[in-house]
């Protein structure tokens, strides 16, 4: 997994890269299902294949160059700047986070283990705590969705009012 | 992934294929979402699954006439509706039944139609900007 992470990122060409990325998807849904969470695995599978056959759909005709041009002083400070802050807070992160294997909030999860199927009579805890213990999370899920359902269909329908635009033209 | 015939999609075997297959992996997509409160699975990857059909029968015929099937009107159409019915049962809470049995629906809707809707959109994206190059 990690040498195709690698792959991915050091290989020249678009398609072999977006093959990689592939092998890294089914790498990690591979490690879902070996540490028991069918749920993440299934999840992972299928979200890995379509973003599979759209990035193919949009790499398979031309080769997108690397853009070196433009502002590079400035994109590389801000960079590095992000990328600074990002291993500040992970390493004040990484300080405060229990060792692998052992949950800090064992009551918690013991509460859902135990009562999620009495209390929302669902046999799948995954899907109960989804669903019905933190149903905002999935509201906001499910707008994220939408908002980038509407976004895309915006740009795509502006365009193409362009392209028509320049025929009468 | 190419076209042999121009705009009409793939071979014949590939769209034989897609033929028989498609009514299976379509009932695999609303069995995974609606079996979600017992089984692995859940209404997101139910959903995931129903717009890969949908992409496989685009890729499979080709552009044209997949979008002749399914009018892209319908497809926003239902986004929208899983959308406010998703919104009004998180809100409002109206009956327990209701909620438990409409919920995963609604994410399945509301992630299959907007994901096929997304490809769609990006597939006559590209399409427009191949043809103003």
């Amino acid at each position: 997994m990690i040498a195709a992470a690698v792959i991915a990122v050091e290989v020249k060409d678009m398609l072999s890269s977006v093959v990689a990325v592939g092998a890294v998807g089914m790498g990690l849904s591979m490690a879902f299902l070996v540490l028991k969470a069918p749920d993440l695995a299934i999840m992972q599978l299928v979200v890995e294949i379509l973003s599979l056959i759209i990035l193919v759909r949009a790499t398979i005709h031309r080769d997108l160059p690397f853009s070196v041009s433009g502002r590079w002083i400035f994109n590389t400070i801000v960079t590095v700047f992000f990328i600074g802050i990002f291993l500040v807070c992970a390493y004040v992160a990484l300080l405060n986070l229990p060792a692998f294997g052992t949950p800090q909030l064992r009551e918690l999860s013991k509460f859902y283990i135990d009562e999620a199927p009495a209390l929302t009579g669902t046999e799948n805890v995954v899907e109960s705590i989804a669903l019905r213990f933190r149903a905002y999370d999935s509201l906001g899920e499910a707008t994220a969705i939408i908002i980038a359902t509407v976004g895309v269909l915006a740009i795509a329908r502006r365009v193409s009012k362009i392209g028509k635009a320049d025929d009468e033209q | 992934m190419t076209n042999n015939n121009g705009q009409n999609g793939m071979t014949i075997i590939v769209k034989t294929v897609t033929r028989l297959t498609l009514g299976f992996i379509l009932a695999y997509g609303v069995y995974v979402g609606i079996s979600g409160h017992s089984a692995p699975g859940g209404g997101f990857a139910g959903g995931v699954i129903i717009a890969l059909s949908l992409v496989h029968v685009m890729l499979a015929f080709g552009r044209e006439t997949a979008l002749h099937k399914i009018h892209r009107g319908i497809l926003r159409v239902l986004v929208g509706l899983g959308g406010l019915v998703f919104l009004y049962i998180v809100l409002f809470n109206p009956n327990a039944c209701f909620g438990r049995a409409a919920l995963p629906i609604c994410e399945m809707l509301i992630v299959g139609a907007g994901l096929f809707a997304i490809f769609v959109a990006l597939v006559l994206l590209s399409k427009n900007h191949r043809d103003s190059e």
